[in-house]
């Protein structure tokens, strides 16, 4: 009796692990559900759509399997001699048009919906670039503040080169982790203006169903309601170049004191960096310290695409090693810095680094990888350019 | 009888025959298919385990563009053509195309568009790396210099298709024998009638929207760039016009040769000929209001979202009259499985899952969630490698007996049907749920909630490349040491080219035309 208890118990021990195990994977071979009501209704529509397509793949594979095995030659050696029925041809033309009514009117209910952004609480400005998005706070109290920010990969360069070597597997949010999240409110209707600096980028969170192109010139609208504070991730989803699998988006959603809080924190994190950046500037800068920084802010910026010896890969991007930009006159490569190169992926820099740290880079740019022209470039260099403007 | 044709090259660069041409084009996109699968390889290796391991990004990016029009204008399309030229005088009993100057000169453009186009792998900037699609402005003011040398083999390209379709379009309606009346024709014969017209529309709008690139690079003008008053969504639409159509250009042609060889394992007359021939038209014809459901993220009105929502899932009607009508061929059939037979059964059930993706695809509001991810590159790559590649690989099996007078080896053609079969399958159905995980398309890394996927995918990449080589191999046997052909090698086969025809099919195809009634 025993025996047969413990074996009994085994084995349903053994069949709920197995079909734990299936109904896991199952989680992971789907589509996730994600979080809002509009991500919820397109899982419910994706599912809809599954079961009606193996439905008829039952039916009509079916089919053909039964005429496999019974028609075939060793079976079935004198071949029947019809070659058409109208009664057939109508029932198959009509019961697909069925089917596709039955599966348009929930579709076009969650379209309209999906499409509608008006009575938004909040506006984020979202803004694509080669390679990293922006965000742009436009509403309320929250633009008196003028609450702005990159989002950039945070995945360190070292983890996807050496992916084997860098601990890169223990990594949960490889590739999917930025320095800056957008944060906003749960329960708040967030409508997103999505548009672009250089070329098409598309901004795609898949736990909320939000996925509109930014495109350079022109502004889209979508928008999202998050009942449930967390952290959700999504990659950018249109080709936009050499590093387009290296542009996450990662939305944090607070509850509203939460959100009040983070805002007066920016608000606060802004003065104070405006003020360090304010006595940065204002300092006169030796090449040591100049040179240092310079390393950092060029490893995290530029090297992307001028390759850290400063080789870069021509013809698209330029060398700076022996630049004529680089070891000639210092306004000319202050100048690109600051403003970028339009029609390139020279972006204008001018804004996402202080006067110190745009000053600090320049100064590396002008001195490494043999250009050694000696100059310094201070911060008051960079103010009074910007002043000249 | 001579056949009064020069030897050596000569025989192959002054030819207008169109059984040589058509040769040809099918060896031509044969390396054009082993070319695009090798870069296949390359982004198969890169993904098969996260990290960057063998190309860097930008790299990656060009293979990814480069596979996608080798195979798209190199491959698939001039297969068909290949077919076209072999099959068409033969199944309506002409001597030859109707232009078989031009035949020769829309072959020869060929090579030295691909030379074109292959050079920029080595030009200083790389290949063009903005993907098969080439959106603006990424392939306009940020793209590579070798751009101008993709914008010029385009055109090339494009000039070799249109004529071909002329030339079909004049053999058809021109040089049937008597009696053959349209309604009469062969299905592939049909099914080329209505490709060649697709061509004839989409081609030159593929010619403008590279043009406008050219002079949006180098003459000043500004059709795709906002800052000059332009739209780069104005290039999706016209870049979509274009590419709707070219879809069905690519598989309307397969579903042809479907159509001959299912009846003849069958050994039943084609269930519902005619309403085949309206459905094909149909299909064509709807190809032409339904280009943006390629860009519902695009951001269009609503209104602009639902009609071409509900216009792209009305083509599912048409697809399913073919696909119910080829059933409905075999039931009650007395069906054998030759490998011809086995290629095209593949055809029906695995275009078929494709078709399934492709009604998912389309609904708008669950779109946004598909759209440029994995599931729409498992998507088209079902309805073109057991699509076009299935049709055309049937089409060489089934004819080849009588067009070399030899057999190959029927054990073998099977193992290549079953490898085949296996490795397509282990490449794109996991690519299906790396898509609904969330895994864009286009990315040389990703994050490891990806990673099984992926190994999977690659692993039956791997195998499905070598199974071209197999059939390489396979192929070759056959000319160099098949048995001799039965005069007539299937017995249900139907038509002039196996029923008034010898075997091996004569140089030069009928000078009399056979009688048909």
């Amino acid at each position: 009796m025993a025996i047969r208890r413990k074996l009994i118990a085994g084995i349903t021990s053994l069949l709920s692990l197995m079909l734990g195990g299936a109904v896991q994977a199952a989680s992971k071979l789907n589509m996730r559900p994600g979080v809002t009501e509009t991500s919820i209704e397109a899982f419910e529509l994706h599912m809809m759509v599954v079961w009606v397509m193996v439905a008829i793949s039952v039916v009509v594979f079916g089919v053909m399997i039964y005429s496999f095995i019974f028609h075939r030659r060793s079976k079935h050696p004198t071949p029947a001699t019809f070659s058409h029925s109208t009664k057939m041809e109508v029932i198959w033309t009509v019961i697909p048009v069925i089917i596709l009514v039955y599966l348009t009117i929930p579709a076009v209910s969650l379209l309209i919906k999906m499409e509608d952004a008006s009575n938004s609480e909040i506006s984020v400005q979202v803004t694509g670039s080669q390679w990293k998005w922006h965000y742009k706070y436009l509403e309320g109290d929250i633009i008196k503040n003028e609450i702005s920010f990159y989002s950039n990969l945070s995945t360190p360069r070292e983890q996807y080169e050496n992916y084997a070597t860098s601990g890169a597997a223990d990594n949960v949010n490889y590739l999917l982790e930025v320095d800056n999240h957008l944060v906003i409110p749960v329960d708040t209707k967030v409508r997103f203006l999505v548009t672009a600096d250089d070329v098409i980028h598309s901004w795609w969170v898949p736990e909320l169903a939000v996925k509109k192109d930014a495109i350079p010139g022109f502004i889209n609208e979508t928008w999202t309601s998050v009942p449930i504070p967390g952290i959700y991730r999504g990659q950018c989803t249109e080709l936009c170049g050499k590093d387009h699998g290296f542009m996450p988006v990662v939305v944090e959603v607070l509850t509203k004191p939460d959100f009040d809080k983070w805002l007066a924190g920016k608000a606060e994190e802004k003065r104070v960096a405006d003020k360090a950046a304010a006595d940065a500037a204002s300092q006169n800068w030796d090449m040591a310290k100049l040179m240092t920084l310079g390393e950092t802010i060029y490893a995290s910026k530029c090297a992307a695409c001028h390759q850290v010896n400063g080789e870069g890969l021509p013809p698209v991007f330029p060398a700076l090693k022996d630049s004529a930009i680089a070891k000639g006159p210092a306004d000319v490569h202050i100048n690109m810095v600051v403003n970028g190169k339009q029609g390139t992926g020279m972006a204008a820099y001018g804004a996402q680094l202080t006067d110190a740290e745009m000053a600090a880079v320049i100064t590396y740019e002008r001195n490494a990888w043999g250009n050694n022209t000696g100059d310094t470039v201070q911060p008051a260099d960079i103010q009074a350019f910007k002043a000249g403007n | 009888m001579s056949d009064h044709r020069p030897t050596g090259i000569k025989r192959w660069l002054y030819t207008t025959n169109h059984k040589d041409i058509g040769t040809m084009y099918l060896w031509f996109s044969f390396i054009m298919f082993l070319t695009g699968g090798a870069m296949a390889m390359v982004i198969r290796a890169e993904l098969y385990q996260p990290g960057l391991q063998f190309v860097e990004p930008g790299f990656f990016n060009q293979m990814t563009t480069m596979h996608g029009l080798i195979m798209v204008f190199g491959a698939v399309m001039p297969s068909m053509v290949g077919l076209a030229n072999w099959l068409i005088p033969m199944q309506i009993g002409a001597p030859d195309m109707a232009l078989p100057r031009m035949n020769n000169w829309s072959f020869w453009i060929l090579p030295f568009a691909f030379t074109l186009l292959l050079s920029s792998l080595f030009m200083e900037g790389g290949a063009p790396n903005f993907g098969w699609t080439f959106y603006a402005p990424l392939s306009t003011t940020y793209a590579p210099p070798s751009t101008d040398f993709f914008i010029l083999g385009v055109h090339m390209m494009g000039i070799s298709s249109i004529m071909g379709a002329i030339n079909v379009i004049v053999t058809i309606f021109n040089m049937r024998a008597p009696g053959m009346t349209l309604m009469k024709m062969p299905l592939f014969v049909w099914t080329w009638l209505i490709t060649a017209f697709l061509l004839i529309m989409v081609m030159p709008v593929l010619a403008g929207v590279v043009t406008m690139m050219l002079t949006d690079r180098h003459f000043g003008t500004a059709f795709f760039d906002a800052a000059g008053g332009g739209d780069p969504v104005m290039f999706q639409h016209i870049f979509w016009f274009f590419g709707h159509p070219e879809v069905y250009i690519m598989v309307l042609p397969a579903f042809g040769v479907v159509s001959e060889i299912i009846p003849a394992f069958s050994r039943k007359k084609l269930f519902g000929y005619s309403s085949m021939v309206y459905a094909t038209a149909s299909i064509a014809l709807l190809s032409f209001i339904v280009w943006a459901h390629h860009m519902f993220a695009v951001g269009m009105p609503v209104a602009g979202e639902l009609f071409f929502m509900i216009a792209t899932m009305l083509i599912a009607v048409p697809t399913g009259v073919k696909v119910f009508n080829w059933i409905a061929t075999m039931w009650q059939g007395s069906l054998t499985f030759e490998t011809p037979m086995l290629f095209s059964i593949a055809f029906v059930i695995l275009f078929t899952i494709g078709g399934f993706s492709g009604v998912m695809l389309a609904m708008a509001p669950v779109d946004f969630q598909y759209h440029d991810t994995y599931f729409v590159v498992a998507h088209f790559h079902y309805v073109l490698f057991p699509g076009a590649i299935f049709g055309t690989t049937a089409a060489v099996y089934y004819w080849f007996p009588k067009w070399t007078g030899k057999m190959y080896n029927e054990t073998i053609g099977k193992w290549h049907f079953w490898l085949s079969m296996v490795f397509v399958n282990l490449t794109f159905f996991p690519m299906h749920f790396s898509g609904l995980a969330g895994m864009p398309r286009r990315i040389p890394d990703y994050n490891m909630m990806f990673a099984d996927y992926n190994m999977w995918a690659s692993i039956g990449a791997f195998g499905l490349g070598l199974t071209q080589v197999f059939f390489f191999v396979t192929i070759i046997m056959a000319i160099r040491n098949g048995k001799k052909a039965d005069e007539k090698q299937w017995d249900g086969a139907t038509g002039l080219e196996w029923d008034a025809m010898p075997t091996p099919a004569p140089y030069h195809s009928f000078s009399t035309p056979p009688k048909v009634d």
